[in-house]
Protein backbone atom coordinates (compact mmCIF):
# COMPACT_ATOMS: atom_id res chain seq x y z
CA UNK A 1 0.00 0.00 0.00
CA UNK A 2 2.14 2.55 1.34
CA UNK A 3 4.47 1.55 -2.18
CA UNK A 4 2.14 2.57 -5.27
CA UNK A 5 2.21 6.67 -4.87
CA UNK A 6 -1.53 7.10 -5.51
CA UNK A 7 -2.09 5.24 -2.44
CA UNK A 8 0.04 7.37 -0.23
CA UNK A 9 -1.91 10.21 -1.65
CA UNK A 10 -4.88 8.70 -1.02
CA UNK A 11 -4.35 8.32 2.28
CA UNK A 12 -2.81 11.61 3.25
CA UNK A 13 -6.19 13.44 1.58
CA UNK A 14 -8.26 10.61 3.54
CA UNK A 15 -6.62 11.61 7.09
CA UNK A 16 -6.70 15.35 6.17
CA UNK A 17 -10.77 14.79 5.78
CA UNK A 18 -11.32 12.79 8.87
CA UNK A 19 -9.05 15.29 10.59
CA UNK A 20 -11.60 18.22 9.47
CA UNK A 21 -14.25 16.11 10.40
CA UNK A 22 -13.18 15.13 14.16
CA UNK A 23 -10.96 18.30 14.94
CA UNK A 24 -12.84 21.47 12.70
CA UNK A 25 -16.14 22.01 14.21
CA UNK A 26 -13.61 22.19 17.61
CA UNK A 27 -11.45 24.74 16.37
CA UNK A 28 -14.17 26.59 14.43
CA UNK A 29 -17.40 27.12 16.44
CA UNK A 30 -19.10 29.05 14.04
CA UNK A 31 -22.60 27.67 13.82
CA UNK A 32 -22.99 26.51 9.72
CA UNK A 33 -26.37 28.12 10.13
CA UNK A 34 -25.95 31.18 11.76
CA UNK A 35 -25.81 34.58 10.27
CA UNK A 36 -22.55 35.78 10.13
CA UNK A 37 -21.83 38.18 7.46
CA UNK A 38 -23.88 40.00 4.72
CA UNK A 39 -25.34 38.20 2.30
CA UNK A 40 -22.99 36.98 -0.74
CA UNK A 41 -20.19 38.39 0.40
CA UNK A 42 -17.23 36.84 -2.06
CA UNK A 43 -14.74 35.06 -0.95
CA UNK A 44 -11.16 36.33 0.02
CA UNK A 45 -12.36 39.66 1.43
CA UNK A 46 -13.05 39.04 4.97
CA UNK A 47 -10.33 36.91 6.98
CA UNK A 48 -13.19 35.98 9.40
CA UNK A 49 -15.46 34.18 6.83
CA UNK A 50 -12.52 33.34 3.82
CA UNK A 51 -14.97 31.26 1.49
CA UNK A 52 -17.68 34.24 1.52
CA UNK A 53 -20.67 33.65 2.91
CA UNK A 54 -24.15 32.35 1.11
CA UNK A 55 -27.40 33.72 0.60
CA UNK A 56 -28.54 34.30 3.41
CA UNK A 57 -24.93 35.65 5.43
CA UNK A 58 -24.27 32.08 6.19
CA UNK A 59 -20.26 31.25 6.72
CA UNK A 60 -19.50 28.76 3.54
CA UNK A 61 -15.91 27.86 5.23
CA UNK A 62 -18.20 26.60 8.22
CA UNK A 63 -20.25 24.41 6.32
CA UNK A 64 -17.89 22.93 4.19
CA UNK A 65 -15.78 21.95 7.94
CA UNK A 66 -19.20 20.95 9.79
CA UNK A 67 -20.22 19.08 6.25
CA UNK A 68 -16.73 17.16 6.38
CA UNK A 69 -18.76 15.17 9.23
CA UNK A 70 -21.84 13.83 7.57
CA UNK A 71 -20.34 13.04 3.99
CA UNK A 72 -17.52 11.02 5.55
CA UNK A 73 -19.96 9.59 8.45
CA UNK A 74 -22.87 8.95 6.16
CA UNK A 75 -20.34 7.22 3.82
CA UNK A 76 -18.25 5.25 6.69
CA UNK A 77 -21.83 3.88 8.28
CA UNK A 78 -23.67 3.11 4.81
CA UNK A 79 -20.73 1.05 4.00
CA UNK A 80 -20.68 -0.68 7.14
CA UNK A 81 -24.04 -1.69 7.08
CA UNK A 82 -24.10 -2.71 3.06
CA UNK A 83 -20.95 -4.96 4.55
CA UNK A 84 -23.12 -6.42 7.76
CA UNK A 85 -25.71 -7.41 4.87
CA UNK A 86 -23.98 -8.33 2.00
CA UNK A 87 -21.40 -10.48 4.02
CA UNK A 88 -23.50 -12.90 5.41
CA UNK A 89 -25.44 -13.46 2.25
CA UNK A 90 -22.83 -14.22 -0.10
CA UNK A 91 -21.09 -16.32 2.19
CA UNK A 92 -24.06 -18.42 2.65
CA UNK A 93 -24.50 -18.36 -1.15
CA UNK A 94 -20.78 -19.64 -1.68
CA UNK A 95 -20.92 -21.98 1.51
CA UNK A 96 -24.28 -23.80 0.72
CA UNK A 97 -24.57 -23.84 -3.22
CA UNK A 98 -27.38 -25.30 -4.36
CA UNK A 99 -30.73 -23.91 -4.39
CA UNK A 100 -29.54 -21.56 -1.22
CA UNK A 101 -27.11 -20.03 -3.78
CA UNK A 102 -29.74 -19.58 -6.30
CA UNK A 103 -32.19 -18.23 -4.26
CA UNK A 104 -29.76 -15.79 -2.89
CA UNK A 105 -28.21 -14.98 -6.23
CA UNK A 106 -31.85 -14.22 -7.45
CA UNK A 107 -32.44 -11.90 -5.06
CA UNK A 108 -29.19 -10.36 -5.31
CA UNK A 109 -29.37 -9.91 -8.85
CA UNK A 110 -33.01 -8.44 -8.55
CA UNK A 111 -31.40 -5.65 -6.05
CA UNK A 112 -28.95 -5.12 -8.82
CA UNK A 113 -31.36 -5.12 -11.91
CA UNK A 114 -33.02 -1.71 -9.62
CA UNK A 115 -32.12 1.07 -10.95
CA UNK A 116 -30.06 2.24 -7.68
CA UNK A 117 -30.38 6.35 -7.13
CA UNK A 118 -33.76 5.91 -8.34
CA UNK A 119 -34.43 3.47 -5.57
CA UNK A 120 -32.47 5.54 -2.81
CA UNK A 121 -34.24 8.69 -3.94
CA UNK A 122 -37.43 6.51 -3.51
CA UNK A 123 -36.39 5.36 -0.10
CA UNK A 124 -35.58 8.58 1.40
CA UNK A 125 -38.59 10.20 0.09
CA UNK A 126 -40.75 7.46 1.83
CA UNK A 127 -38.92 7.19 4.60
CA UNK A 128 -39.06 11.07 4.96
CA UNK A 129 -35.34 12.81 4.96
CA UNK A 130 -33.09 12.12 7.93
CA UNK A 131 -29.54 10.76 8.75
CA UNK A 132 -31.23 7.29 9.48
CA UNK A 133 -33.27 6.76 6.17
CA UNK A 134 -30.06 8.37 4.49
CA UNK A 135 -28.15 5.26 5.79
CA UNK A 136 -30.61 2.75 5.26
CA UNK A 137 -31.35 3.30 1.49
CA UNK A 138 -27.65 3.81 0.44
CA UNK A 139 -26.71 0.82 2.28
CA UNK A 140 -29.90 -0.86 0.51
CA UNK A 141 -28.67 -0.15 -3.31
CA UNK A 142 -25.01 -0.77 -2.72
CA UNK A 143 -24.77 -4.39 -0.51
CA UNK A 144 -25.78 -6.38 -3.69
CA UNK A 145 -21.91 -5.92 -5.47
CA UNK A 146 -20.64 -7.14 -1.59
CA UNK A 147 -22.68 -10.55 -2.00
CA UNK A 148 -21.07 -10.98 -5.27
CA UNK A 149 -17.51 -10.83 -4.15
CA UNK A 150 -17.80 -12.83 -1.30
CA UNK A 151 -19.50 -15.17 -2.91
CA UNK A 152 -17.32 -15.89 -5.32
CA UNK A 153 -14.48 -15.76 -2.93
CA UNK A 154 -16.02 -18.77 -0.09
CA UNK A 155 -16.87 -20.56 -3.70
CA UNK A 156 -13.03 -20.74 -4.33
CA UNK A 157 -12.09 -21.24 -0.97
CA UNK A 158 -14.64 -23.79 0.04
CA UNK A 159 -12.72 -26.37 -1.31
CA UNK A 160 -9.43 -25.64 0.26
CA UNK A 161 -7.92 -28.60 1.84
CA UNK A 162 -7.46 -26.86 5.41
CA UNK A 163 -11.64 -25.94 4.70
CA UNK A 164 -12.07 -29.78 4.11
CA UNK A 165 -9.71 -30.26 7.35
CA UNK A 166 -12.08 -28.15 9.53
CA UNK A 167 -15.13 -29.85 8.00
CA UNK A 168 -13.70 -33.17 8.73
CA UNK A 169 -12.88 -32.26 12.45
CA UNK A 170 -16.38 -31.86 12.78
CA UNK A 171 -16.90 -28.12 13.07
CA UNK A 172 -20.27 -25.95 12.77
CA UNK A 173 -20.76 -24.27 9.18
CA UNK A 174 -21.09 -21.36 11.10
CA UNK A 175 -17.51 -21.62 13.14
CA UNK A 176 -15.73 -22.65 9.08
CA UNK A 177 -17.12 -19.72 7.57
CA UNK A 178 -16.40 -17.10 10.60
CA UNK A 179 -12.80 -18.39 11.55
CA UNK A 180 -11.55 -20.05 8.66
CA UNK A 181 -13.23 -18.67 5.07
CA UNK A 182 -14.46 -15.10 5.39
CA UNK A 183 -10.51 -13.77 6.77
CA UNK A 184 -9.21 -15.19 3.51
CA UNK A 185 -11.40 -13.51 1.78
CA UNK A 186 -11.04 -9.99 3.67
CA UNK A 187 -8.31 -8.33 1.63
CA UNK A 188 -11.03 -7.95 -1.81
CA UNK A 189 -13.66 -7.21 0.23
CA UNK A 190 -11.86 -4.42 1.79
CA UNK A 191 -10.85 -3.01 -1.33
CA UNK A 192 -14.01 -2.74 -2.64
CA UNK A 193 -15.51 -1.34 0.46
CA UNK A 194 -13.28 1.82 0.33
CA UNK A 195 -14.73 2.30 -3.12
CA UNK A 196 -18.24 1.91 -1.63
CA UNK A 197 -17.02 4.69 0.75
CA UNK A 198 -16.45 6.81 -2.17
CA UNK A 199 -19.62 6.17 -3.91
CA UNK A 200 -21.49 6.42 -0.91
CA UNK A 201 -20.67 9.71 -0.45
CA UNK A 202 -21.40 10.85 -4.25
CA UNK A 203 -25.12 8.90 -3.24
CA UNK A 204 -25.13 11.19 -0.10
CA UNK A 205 -24.29 14.22 -1.75
CA UNK A 206 -26.62 14.22 -4.79
CA UNK A 207 -29.72 13.66 -2.64
CA UNK A 208 -28.93 15.98 -0.45
CA UNK A 209 -28.42 18.20 -3.59
CA UNK A 210 -32.41 17.22 -4.44
CA UNK A 211 -32.89 18.19 -1.09
CA UNK A 212 -33.04 14.54 0.26
CA UNK A 213 -30.68 16.14 3.05
CA UNK A 214 -31.18 15.37 6.89
CA UNK A 215 -32.56 18.92 7.07
CA UNK A 216 -30.82 19.29 10.74
CA UNK A 217 -27.05 18.60 9.25
CA UNK A 218 -24.89 20.84 6.87
CA UNK A 219 -23.89 18.25 3.98
CA UNK A 220 -21.60 19.86 1.31
CA UNK A 221 -24.45 18.45 -1.67
CA UNK A 222 -27.49 20.34 0.08
CA UNK A 223 -24.73 23.67 -0.24
CA UNK A 224 -24.32 23.00 -3.86
CA UNK A 225 -28.06 22.78 -4.07
CA UNK A 226 -28.59 25.58 -2.29
CA UNK A 227 -26.47 27.60 -4.27
CA UNK A 228 -27.47 26.67 -7.76
CA UNK A 229 -30.23 29.29 -7.62
CA UNK A 230 -27.69 31.98 -7.31
CA UNK A 231 -24.86 30.93 -9.53
CA UNK A 232 -24.69 33.73 -11.42
CA UNK A 233 -23.96 36.03 -8.95
CA UNK A 234 -22.58 34.01 -6.19
CA UNK A 235 -20.03 30.87 -7.51
CA UNK A 236 -18.24 30.42 -4.94
CA UNK A 237 -21.50 28.90 -2.83
CA UNK A 238 -21.28 25.99 -5.38
CA UNK A 239 -17.62 25.65 -6.27
CA UNK A 240 -15.98 25.21 -2.85
CA UNK A 241 -18.47 22.36 -1.75
CA UNK A 242 -18.52 20.45 -4.88
CA UNK A 243 -14.21 20.78 -4.61
CA UNK A 244 -14.40 19.11 -1.10
CA UNK A 245 -16.51 16.26 -2.64
CA UNK A 246 -14.30 16.04 -5.36
CA UNK A 247 -11.40 15.37 -3.41
CA UNK A 248 -12.98 13.48 -0.58
CA UNK A 249 -13.85 10.76 -3.52
CA UNK A 250 -10.83 10.95 -5.71
CA UNK A 251 -8.88 10.37 -2.19
CA UNK A 252 -10.54 7.51 -1.33
CA UNK A 253 -10.57 5.87 -4.78
CA UNK A 254 -6.37 6.64 -4.99
CA UNK A 255 -7.20 4.09 -1.77
CA UNK A 256 -9.09 1.77 -3.38
CA UNK A 257 -6.22 1.22 -6.34
CA UNK A 258 -3.51 1.46 -4.06
CA UNK A 259 -5.11 -1.51 -1.55
CA UNK A 260 -6.10 -3.34 -4.88
CA UNK A 261 -2.32 -3.20 -6.14
CA UNK A 262 -1.03 -4.21 -2.42
CA UNK A 263 -3.66 -6.59 -1.88
CA UNK A 264 -4.33 -8.36 -4.66
CA UNK A 265 -2.78 -7.93 -7.84
CA UNK A 266 -5.07 -10.30 -10.41
CA UNK A 267 -8.08 -8.76 -8.89
CA UNK A 268 -7.90 -4.84 -11.02
CA UNK A 269 -11.86 -4.93 -12.02
CA UNK A 270 -13.88 -6.65 -9.50
CA UNK A 271 -16.55 -4.67 -8.26
CA UNK A 272 -16.79 -1.90 -10.94
CA UNK B 1 -30.14 -17.31 -30.62
CA UNK B 2 -34.06 -17.23 -30.70
CA UNK B 3 -34.20 -19.32 -27.40
CA UNK B 4 -31.77 -16.93 -25.59
CA UNK B 5 -33.74 -14.15 -26.39
CA UNK B 6 -37.09 -15.41 -25.30
CA UNK B 7 -35.60 -16.87 -21.50
CA UNK B 8 -33.64 -13.47 -21.32
CA UNK B 9 -37.04 -11.92 -22.16
CA UNK B 10 -38.90 -13.65 -19.69
CA UNK B 11 -36.49 -12.95 -17.05
CA UNK B 12 -37.04 -9.69 -17.66
CA UNK B 13 -40.74 -9.53 -17.11
CA UNK B 14 -40.26 -11.94 -13.91
CA UNK B 15 -38.13 -9.09 -12.68
CA UNK B 16 -40.27 -6.46 -13.40
CA UNK B 17 -43.20 -8.10 -12.09
CA UNK B 18 -41.45 -8.53 -8.81
CA UNK B 19 -40.21 -4.81 -8.84
CA UNK B 20 -43.93 -3.84 -9.53
CA UNK B 21 -44.76 -6.06 -6.29
CA UNK B 22 -42.19 -4.34 -4.61
CA UNK B 23 -43.54 -0.77 -5.28
CA UNK B 24 -46.94 -1.54 -4.16
CA UNK B 25 -45.22 -2.18 -0.60
CA UNK B 26 -43.30 1.10 -1.61
CA UNK B 27 -46.73 3.07 -1.64
CA UNK B 28 -47.93 1.80 1.83
CA UNK B 29 -44.81 2.22 3.34
CA UNK B 30 -45.31 6.18 2.59
CA UNK B 31 -46.29 7.65 5.77
CA UNK B 32 -50.23 8.00 6.42
CA UNK B 33 -52.83 6.18 4.78
CA UNK B 34 -53.01 6.39 1.17
CA UNK B 35 -56.74 7.73 1.00
CA UNK B 36 -55.54 10.18 3.01
CA UNK B 37 -52.93 11.38 1.36
CA UNK B 38 -54.62 10.94 -2.27
CA UNK B 39 -57.24 13.37 -0.49
CA UNK B 40 -55.01 15.39 0.82
CA UNK B 41 -53.17 15.56 -2.55
CA UNK B 42 -56.50 16.19 -4.19
CA UNK B 43 -56.70 19.00 -1.45
CA UNK B 44 -59.18 18.03 0.20
CA UNK B 45 -60.27 15.61 3.28
CA UNK B 46 -63.74 15.11 4.29
CA UNK B 47 -64.70 11.48 5.44
CA UNK B 48 -66.99 11.32 2.74
CA UNK B 49 -64.53 11.79 -0.17
CA UNK B 50 -61.73 9.45 1.32
CA UNK B 51 -64.49 6.79 1.40
CA UNK B 52 -65.32 7.26 -1.68
CA UNK B 53 -61.63 7.33 -2.62
CA UNK B 54 -60.68 3.98 -0.80
CA UNK B 55 -63.57 2.35 -2.87
CA UNK B 56 -62.12 3.58 -6.14
CA UNK B 57 -59.03 2.12 -5.86
CA UNK B 58 -59.96 -0.91 -3.75
CA UNK B 59 -58.57 0.10 -0.76
CA UNK B 60 -61.29 -1.17 1.46
CA UNK B 61 -60.23 -4.74 -0.11
CA UNK B 62 -57.96 -7.49 1.47
CA UNK B 63 -54.25 -6.98 0.28
CA UNK B 64 -53.99 -9.36 -1.73
CA UNK B 65 -56.88 -8.55 -4.05
CA UNK B 66 -55.49 -4.42 -3.85
CA UNK B 67 -52.38 -6.40 -4.75
CA UNK B 68 -53.66 -7.58 -8.08
CA UNK B 69 -55.72 -4.65 -8.52
CA UNK B 70 -52.04 -2.96 -8.81
CA UNK B 71 -50.10 -5.22 -10.64
CA UNK B 72 -53.36 -5.52 -13.24
CA UNK B 73 -53.12 -1.92 -13.17
CA UNK B 74 -49.63 -1.10 -14.19
CA UNK B 75 -49.91 -3.86 -16.55
CA UNK B 76 -51.95 -2.65 -18.70
CA UNK B 77 -50.03 0.78 -18.15
CA UNK B 78 -52.48 2.16 -16.07
CA UNK B 79 -49.82 3.61 -13.41
CA UNK B 80 -52.44 5.84 -11.14
CA UNK B 81 -53.32 9.48 -10.64
CA UNK B 82 -51.14 12.32 -9.83
CA UNK B 83 -53.72 14.69 -8.01
CA UNK B 84 -51.16 17.26 -8.19
CA UNK B 85 -50.60 17.93 -11.86
CA UNK B 86 -54.78 16.24 -12.67
CA UNK B 87 -53.69 13.79 -15.41
CA UNK B 88 -52.95 10.11 -15.32
CA UNK B 89 -49.81 8.96 -14.40
CA UNK B 90 -48.74 7.10 -17.68
CA UNK B 91 -49.67 10.21 -19.44
CA UNK B 92 -47.25 12.52 -17.36
CA UNK B 93 -44.12 9.97 -18.51
CA UNK B 94 -45.27 9.22 -21.51
CA UNK B 95 -45.19 13.28 -22.57
CA UNK B 96 -41.59 13.27 -20.77
CA UNK B 97 -40.19 9.65 -21.90
CA UNK B 98 -38.45 10.97 -25.69
CA UNK B 99 -36.58 14.09 -23.75
CA UNK B 100 -34.81 11.31 -21.74
CA UNK B 101 -34.53 8.63 -24.36
CA UNK B 102 -32.85 11.64 -26.55
CA UNK B 103 -30.78 12.72 -23.56
CA UNK B 104 -29.55 9.13 -22.18
CA UNK B 105 -28.81 7.91 -25.15
CA UNK B 106 -27.03 10.98 -26.65
CA UNK B 107 -24.77 10.63 -23.55
CA UNK B 108 -24.09 6.82 -23.50
CA UNK B 109 -22.98 7.20 -27.20
CA UNK B 110 -20.53 10.19 -26.27
CA UNK B 111 -19.14 8.58 -23.44
CA UNK B 112 -18.74 5.09 -25.00
CA UNK B 113 -17.05 6.70 -28.47
CA UNK B 114 -14.67 8.87 -26.21
CA UNK B 115 -14.27 6.53 -23.29
CA UNK B 116 -12.88 3.48 -25.76
CA UNK B 117 -11.05 6.18 -28.22
CA UNK B 118 -9.23 7.42 -24.90
CA UNK B 119 -8.55 3.86 -23.42
CA UNK B 120 -7.02 2.33 -26.67
CA UNK B 121 -5.13 5.64 -26.74
CA UNK B 122 -4.16 4.95 -23.21
CA UNK B 123 -3.29 1.93 -23.31
CA UNK B 124 -1.23 2.22 -26.82
CA UNK B 125 1.03 4.72 -25.26
CA UNK B 126 1.17 3.03 -21.90
CA UNK B 127 3.79 4.13 -19.18
CA UNK B 128 4.43 7.54 -21.53
CA UNK B 129 2.91 11.38 -20.89
CA UNK B 130 -0.23 10.87 -23.03
CA UNK B 131 -1.38 7.91 -20.65
CA UNK B 132 -0.64 9.17 -17.76
CA UNK B 133 -2.66 12.79 -18.49
CA UNK B 134 -5.40 10.60 -19.97
CA UNK B 135 -5.52 8.22 -16.49
CA UNK B 136 -5.42 11.57 -14.12
CA UNK B 137 -8.18 13.11 -16.40
CA UNK B 138 -10.10 9.89 -15.90
CA UNK B 139 -9.56 9.88 -12.03
CA UNK B 140 -10.80 13.15 -11.59
CA UNK B 141 -14.27 13.48 -13.81
CA UNK B 142 -14.79 9.94 -12.07
CA UNK B 143 -14.69 11.54 -8.86
CA UNK B 144 -17.05 14.51 -9.81
CA UNK B 145 -20.53 14.41 -8.37
CA UNK B 146 -23.29 15.39 -11.69
CA UNK B 147 -24.43 17.65 -10.34
CA UNK B 148 -21.69 19.67 -9.71
CA UNK B 149 -20.37 19.22 -12.99
CA UNK B 150 -23.42 20.63 -15.04
CA UNK B 151 -23.37 23.41 -12.35
CA UNK B 152 -19.42 24.40 -13.57
CA UNK B 153 -20.51 23.59 -16.73
CA UNK B 154 -23.40 26.63 -16.64
CA UNK B 155 -21.05 28.77 -14.91
CA UNK B 156 -18.18 28.01 -17.71
CA UNK B 157 -20.00 28.05 -20.61
CA UNK B 158 -23.07 29.97 -19.98
CA UNK B 159 -22.61 32.57 -17.08
CA UNK B 160 -18.31 33.40 -18.54
CA UNK B 161 -18.51 32.51 -21.79
CA UNK B 162 -22.01 32.79 -22.99
CA UNK B 163 -21.83 30.02 -25.54
CA UNK B 164 -24.51 27.34 -24.82
CA UNK B 165 -27.89 27.92 -23.47
CA UNK B 166 -27.87 27.05 -19.51
CA UNK B 167 -31.25 25.42 -19.19
CA UNK B 168 -34.45 24.14 -21.36
CA UNK B 169 -35.10 21.79 -23.77
CA UNK B 170 -35.65 24.99 -26.80
CA UNK B 171 -35.52 28.61 -26.69
CA UNK B 172 -38.87 29.63 -25.42
CA UNK B 173 -41.43 31.16 -27.98
CA UNK B 174 -38.62 31.11 -30.73
CA UNK B 175 -41.42 28.38 -32.58
CA UNK B 176 -38.56 27.49 -35.03
CA UNK B 177 -39.22 25.07 -37.13
CA UNK B 178 -37.25 22.03 -39.28
CA UNK B 179 -33.64 22.18 -39.55
CA UNK B 180 -33.72 25.64 -37.49
CA UNK B 181 -35.61 23.59 -34.42
CA UNK B 182 -32.96 20.72 -34.76
CA UNK B 183 -29.83 23.29 -33.97
CA UNK B 184 -31.43 24.62 -31.30
CA UNK B 185 -32.46 21.61 -29.42
CA UNK B 186 -28.96 20.67 -29.98
CA UNK B 187 -27.44 23.45 -28.99
CA UNK B 188 -29.52 22.83 -25.53
CA UNK B 189 -28.72 19.11 -25.69
CA UNK B 190 -24.87 19.43 -25.57
CA UNK B 191 -23.96 20.53 -22.28
CA UNK B 192 -26.68 18.02 -20.64
CA UNK B 193 -25.62 15.40 -22.77
CA UNK B 194 -21.70 16.08 -21.67
CA UNK B 195 -22.38 16.22 -18.13
CA UNK B 196 -24.03 12.57 -17.96
CA UNK B 197 -21.40 11.10 -20.55
CA UNK B 198 -18.38 12.64 -18.50
CA UNK B 199 -18.35 10.00 -15.56
CA UNK B 200 -19.20 7.19 -18.03
CA UNK B 201 -16.73 8.54 -20.20
CA UNK B 202 -14.05 8.29 -17.62
CA UNK B 203 -15.45 4.54 -16.89
CA UNK B 204 -15.09 3.39 -20.05
CA UNK B 205 -11.71 4.58 -20.79
CA UNK B 206 -10.29 3.23 -17.31
CA UNK B 207 -11.87 -0.02 -18.17
CA UNK B 208 -10.84 -0.17 -22.12
CA UNK B 209 -7.12 0.90 -20.60
CA UNK B 210 -6.57 -1.46 -18.35
CA UNK B 211 -8.53 -4.42 -20.43
CA UNK B 212 -6.67 -3.72 -23.49
CA UNK B 213 -3.30 -4.38 -21.59
CA UNK B 214 -4.38 -7.61 -20.06
CA UNK B 215 -5.32 -8.67 -22.94
CA UNK B 216 -2.31 -7.79 -24.96
CA UNK B 217 -0.26 -10.32 -22.56
CA UNK B 218 -2.41 -12.96 -23.63
CA UNK B 219 -1.00 -16.22 -25.43
CA UNK B 220 -3.32 -15.71 -28.32
CA UNK B 221 -1.57 -12.42 -29.27
CA UNK B 222 1.54 -13.64 -29.04
CA UNK B 223 0.56 -16.22 -31.97
CA UNK B 224 -0.84 -13.49 -34.35
CA UNK B 225 2.34 -11.77 -33.98
CA UNK B 226 4.07 -14.70 -34.74
CA UNK B 227 1.76 -15.36 -37.67
CA UNK B 228 3.24 -11.96 -39.01
CA UNK B 229 -0.15 -10.20 -38.65
CA UNK B 230 0.35 -6.43 -38.55
CA UNK B 231 0.65 -4.56 -35.62
CA UNK B 232 -2.92 -2.18 -36.91
CA UNK B 233 -4.62 -5.78 -37.37
CA UNK B 234 -3.73 -7.23 -34.13
CA UNK B 235 -4.61 -4.08 -32.59
CA UNK B 236 -8.31 -4.11 -33.72
CA UNK B 237 -9.18 -7.67 -35.07
CA UNK B 238 -7.69 -9.26 -31.74
CA UNK B 239 -6.73 -6.49 -29.19
CA UNK B 240 -9.53 -4.26 -29.10
CA UNK B 241 -12.36 -6.92 -29.93
CA UNK B 242 -11.92 -8.90 -26.90
CA UNK B 243 -11.04 -5.68 -24.49
CA UNK B 244 -14.05 -4.53 -25.41
CA UNK B 245 -16.20 -7.68 -23.50
CA UNK B 246 -15.42 -6.20 -20.19
CA UNK B 247 -16.85 -2.64 -21.23
CA UNK B 248 -20.13 -3.97 -23.20
CA UNK B 249 -20.28 -5.51 -19.56
CA UNK B 250 -19.82 -2.55 -17.61
CA UNK B 251 -22.19 -0.45 -20.01
CA UNK B 252 -25.42 -3.09 -19.24
CA UNK B 253 -24.21 -2.93 -15.42
CA UNK B 254 -24.08 1.00 -15.51
CA UNK B 255 -27.23 1.53 -17.36
CA UNK B 256 -29.37 1.94 -14.01
CA UNK B 257 -26.65 4.36 -12.80
CA UNK B 258 -27.28 6.77 -16.32
CA UNK B 259 -30.73 6.63 -14.96
CA UNK B 260 -29.78 8.00 -11.82
CA UNK B 261 -27.19 10.58 -13.49
CA UNK B 262 -30.53 11.74 -15.83
CA UNK B 263 -32.75 12.58 -12.99
CA UNK B 264 -29.59 14.75 -11.72
CA UNK B 265 -28.99 16.14 -15.07
CA UNK B 266 -32.53 16.63 -16.05
CA UNK B 267 -33.04 18.31 -12.98
CA UNK B 268 -29.88 20.97 -13.05
CA UNK B 269 -30.77 22.17 -17.00
CA UNK B 270 -34.45 21.89 -16.87
CA UNK B 271 -34.39 19.13 -19.28
CA UNK B 272 -38.13 17.88 -19.57
CA UNK B 273 -37.93 14.43 -19.31
CA UNK B 274 -38.67 11.98 -16.64
CA UNK B 275 -35.88 13.08 -14.35
CA UNK B 276 -37.26 16.14 -13.98
CA UNK B 277 -40.64 14.60 -13.30
CA UNK B 278 -39.29 13.01 -10.77
CA UNK B 279 -37.77 15.61 -9.03
CA UNK B 280 -41.07 17.42 -9.51
CA UNK B 281 -42.86 14.34 -8.28
CA UNK B 282 -40.38 14.85 -5.33
CA UNK B 283 -40.97 18.43 -4.22
CA UNK B 284 -44.53 17.73 -4.19
CA UNK B 285 -44.42 14.44 -2.28
CA UNK B 286 -46.49 12.94 -5.19
CA UNK B 287 -45.90 9.43 -4.50
CA UNK B 288 -47.88 7.76 -6.86
CA UNK B 289 -46.44 9.71 -9.72
CA UNK B 290 -42.97 9.36 -8.53
CA UNK B 291 -43.19 5.44 -8.11
CA UNK B 292 -44.71 5.67 -11.28
CA UNK B 293 -41.35 7.14 -12.51
CA UNK B 294 -39.72 4.78 -10.68
CA UNK B 295 -41.03 1.20 -12.29
CA UNK B 296 -40.64 2.94 -16.03
CA UNK B 297 -37.05 3.25 -14.98
CA UNK B 298 -36.30 0.01 -13.97
CA UNK B 299 -38.14 -0.74 -17.08
CA UNK B 300 -36.44 0.86 -19.07
CA UNK B 301 -32.87 -0.57 -17.24
CA UNK B 302 -34.19 -3.70 -17.98
CA UNK B 303 -34.53 -3.08 -21.61
CA UNK B 304 -31.26 -1.70 -21.99
CA UNK B 305 -29.59 -5.08 -20.20
CA UNK B 306 -31.32 -7.09 -22.85
CA UNK B 307 -29.65 -5.18 -25.73
CA UNK B 308 -26.22 -4.91 -23.87
CA UNK B 309 -26.54 -8.77 -23.76
CA UNK B 310 -27.49 -9.30 -27.07
CA UNK B 311 -24.64 -6.69 -28.12
CA UNK B 312 -22.28 -8.95 -25.70
CA UNK B 313 -22.90 -12.24 -27.65
CA UNK B 314 -22.75 -10.70 -31.14
CA UNK B 315 -19.46 -8.93 -30.21
CA UNK B 316 -17.95 -12.25 -28.09
CA UNK B 317 -15.65 -13.95 -30.73
CA UNK B 318 -15.75 -17.02 -28.51
CA UNK B 319 -19.49 -17.27 -28.45
CA UNK B 320 -20.89 -18.49 -32.29
CA UNK B 321 -24.90 -18.37 -33.36
CA UNK B 322 -25.35 -21.63 -34.92
CA UNK B 323 -27.19 -20.01 -37.75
Amino acid sequence: MLKSPSGVIGLVILLLAISVAVFGPMLFPNSPWRMVQRPFLPPFTLQAVPLGTDALGRDVFAGMIFGARVSLLVGLVSTLVALIVGVPIGAMAGYFGGKVDDALMRFTEFFQTIPSFALAIVLVAILQPSIYSIVASIAVVSWPPVARLVRGEVLSLRTREYVQAAVVTGQSNTWIILREILPNALSPVIVLASLMVATAILLESSLSFLGLGDPNLISWGYMVGAGRTVIRQAWWITVFPGVAILISVLGLNLIGEGLNDALNPRLSREGR
Amino acid sequence: MLSFVAQRVLKGVIVLLAIIVLNFFLIRLAPGDPAVVMAGEAGASDPIFVKQLREKFGLDKPMPEQLFIYVKGVVTLDLGFSFRQQAPVAKLIGERLPATLLLTLTAFTISLVLGILFGTFAARFAGIFLDTAITVFALIFYAMPIFWVALMGILLFSVTMDWLPSFGYETVGANLTGLAHAIDVAKHLIMPAMTLGLFFMATYTRMTRASMLEVKRLDFIKTARAKGLSDAVIQRRHVLRNALLPVVTLAGVHSGTLIGGAVITETVFAWPGIGRLMYDALLQRDYNLLLGVFVICSAMVLIFNLITDLVYRLVDPRIEFAS
